[in-house]
């Protein structure tokens, strides 16, 4: 049915607009098959946009849509091989949380007793298995997303989408699933599209990254790619911590007139003085502000040079040793030099 | 206790005295918050119920025309002629039609008003809908009967189509014929469905807007066709609403006096009996008993909605 050689979702120039709102704006990206994909961005940048038009609750106001090659303009989404995990899991209050699994196979018209044996497999593999007898409103809300989920997989379906699944769960359950999601897409092999706002989910579940800002992609890479590599000074600022140093003080620093990121792990702090080896760059500062994060330590640093960096020191020790180590205090920033990212003028879009 | 006020609090007057002393004893203002609606529920509105039923189980003496004060089943046993079971059951069958019809109406327009309109256009449709709530009664049922009229507009209008005929077919059907619609029971089952649809559109539309667009989505999703998602997931979870909508149209036109008394054939339904009977005829045990009437239908058809899950979804 599906055709082996096409990506499992293109777009080609899509475009979505809401009378003068662009919601999406020429979106072009290709999605092999069995990729976990994920759509970063703010609120607003066009990722849900781009994953309704998938699912075909939005049609595009211009481009062209295919899954898995076939045309999907004017496929409506009870016709297409896609099913969602929703934001508000959208389970049916009028059903128990077994019916709600078996949805999709009664509108099939699968046999009833099939029907309900493959929804206790499915919420096996979800680790609710026992619980189909009970209604939505009685489970919790980690256990009703993996009924979205398992709802959502009970077609077997080709591309799997999910519309910030973890974003109601507090921050342990949030870890956990996550793990198990990425458990689940190795053990069922489909294409998962994953739409979030949290770049930690991003960069540590998908194997691409597609970065969102006002309708536009910024940049399609891999995990480290963007962290390592953002493409633009939106890509820097929204993923990760980053420094962006532009203007006389990257100058002065880098002897290129060119605005780079540096991430805030890479700079070591040395006291002022200290030596800096051939393939290190420097700048000298004063530490403005320290923030005791636990694991870790951030420091903002005033440059004598003009602009401010960030750097974020692990806690080997107990931070009470380093006496130097204060608000007020003179301090020398050193990091090599191939850890920059220049980053063009024209870049960002604006 | 001025001078502790002033000691504690000297910013704060007897009345923020009062609030901290409410503020501190919960069940206190709840008791005081509680008590009149208790007591009027009780008290009045119970106790009036329970007169009435008391007032069933007297009789009148046919001879001296003056109610006797032993309490017997002898009034119940004159409410079952068959003159009586045709009033019952005239009521009851006009209630349910009504009922249908208001749902049949209400349900696409309430479904429109929760889906489609804008805040703005809602604001609108709610206006339309709730309008005629706030002219009288009286002026709407009267509009009706000179709307209705064999001179009124319904009339002409059928006539300016060329439809005369048709009309005519319809009112010489038995039973719900008349010579014209004002004195039909058609008549009377549309000033009905006037009267009460406003009932009917509200608690639809409300259990319609609770349906978030999320579920149509979702169903679609999972390969529901939009009749399917309509019968599996919509209907299911306005049922709720229907059900509140149609016990105020069954109720009130089980109950209303009026409405059959100026539109329609004349013949009695158990408001006019009820009506009749405490008034012009001093009846007042058997006016208590037909009360209990429609209590008795009201009491059963929540049952049944009960049985059938009208309530399952709330």
């Amino acid at each position: 049915m599906t055709d082996a050689g096409s990506p499992a979702v293109a777009f080609h120039n899509v475009s979505r607009h809401f009378g003068d709102v662009r919601a999406a704006d020429d979106v072009s990206f290709e999605i092999a098959d069995g990729e976990f994909f994920a759509l970063l961005g703010p609120s607003g940048s066009g990722k849900t946009t781009c994953l309704r038009l998938i699912a075909g609750f939005e049609q595009p106001t211009a481009g062209d849509i295919r899954i898995h090659g076939k045309p999907m303009v004017g496929v409506p989404p009870y016709e297409r091989d896609v099913n969602t995990v929703f934001q508000d899991y959208a389970l049916f209050p009028h059903m128990t949380v077994g019916e709600n699994v078996a949805y999709g196979l009664m509108i099939r018209r699968v046999p009833k007793i099939e029907r309900a044996a493959r929804a206790n497999e499915m919420l096996e593999m979800v680790a609710l298995g026992g619980l189909g007898g009970r209604r939505p409103s009685q489970l919790s809300g980690g256990q009703r997303q993996r009924v979205a989920l398992a709802r959502a997989l009970i077609n077997q379906p080709s591309v799997l989408l999910l519309d910030e699944p973890l974003g109601a769960l507090d921050l342990k359950l949030r870890e956990q699933m996550q793990v198990e999601l990425k458990a689940i897409q190795r053990q069922v092999g489909i294409t998962f599209i994953y739409v979030t706002h949290d770049q930690g989910e991003a960069l540590s579940m998908s194997d691409r990254i597609a970065v969102f800002n006002k309708g536009r992609i910024e940049q399609i890479a891999s995990p480290t790619e963007v962290y390592e590599h953002p493409a633009t000074a939106f890509v820097a600022g929204f993923v990760g911590v980053s420094n962006l140093l532009d203007g006389a003080a990257a100058t002065a620093i880098t002897g290129i007139a060119q605005p780079f990121s540096i991430r805030p792990e890479k700079i070591v702090m040395a006291p002022p003085g200290s030596g800096v080896g051939a393939e290190c760059l420097a700048a000298d500062g004063t530490i403005d502000s320290v923030l005791y994060l636990g694991s870790s330590t951030r420091y903002n640093v005033a440059l004598a040079k003009g602009g401010e960096l960030t750097v974020i020191d692990q806690n080997r020790e107990s931070p009470a040793a380093d006496g130097w180590r204060h608000q007020g205090n003179p301090v020398r920033l050193i990091w090599q030099r191939d850890h920059i990212q220049h980053i063009g003028r024209a870049a960002g879009g604006r | 206790m001025a001078a502790v006020a002033a000691d504690a609090a000297p910013a704060t007057g007897a009345l923020g005295h009062f609030s901290t002393f409410l503020y501190l004893r919960p069940r206190l203002v709840l008791l005081l918050l509680l008590v009149p609606p208790l007591l009027w529920l009780g008290v009045i509105y119970l106790g009036s119920l329970f007169a009435l039923l008391a007032q069933s189980l007297f009789h009148i003496d046919d001879f001296t025309g003056l109610v006797v004060h032993e309490p017997g089943l002898q009034t119940y046993g004159e409410l079952f002629t068959p003159a009586n079971i045709d009033i019952i059951t005239r009521t009851v069958v006009m209630a349910a039609l009504v009922t249908l019809i208001c749902g049949a109406i209400a349900f696409p327009l309430a479904y429109y008003m929760a889906r489609y309109t804008s805040t703005h256009s809602k604001a609108i449709f709610y206006i339309a809908v709730m309008l005629p709530l706030w002219s009288n009664y009286l002026v709407r049922v009267y509009s009706w009967k000179l709307i209705l009229a064999k001179e009124g507009v319904i009339t002409w209008l059928f006539n300016l189509v060329g439809l005369g005929s048709v009309l005519d077919w319809i009112l010489e059907l038995p039973v719900i014929g008349g010579p014209s619609l004002s004195v039909s029971y058609i008549g009377t089952c549309i000033t009905f469905v006037y009267i009460w649809l406003p009932y009917m559109v509200l608690p639809v539309e409300a259990a319609l807007e609770r349906v978030p667009r999320s579920f149509i989505e979702a169903s679609a999703d999972l390969g529901a066709h939009p009749g399917e998602t309509f019968r599996r997931i919509i209907l299911p979870l306005a049922i709720p609403g229907v059900a509140a909508g149609s016990i105020f149209t069954f109720s009130l036109t089980l109950g209303d006096y009026i409405i059959p008394q100026l539109v329609g054939s004349s013949r009695p339904f158990i408001g006019m009996a009820v009506y009749q009977l405490q008034g012009t005829a001093g009846n007042i045990p058997m006016a208590a008993a037909f009360t209990l009437v429609p209590m008795v239908v009201m009491g059963i058809y929540l049952t049944m909605a009960k049985r059938f899950g009208a309530f399952d979804a709330l």
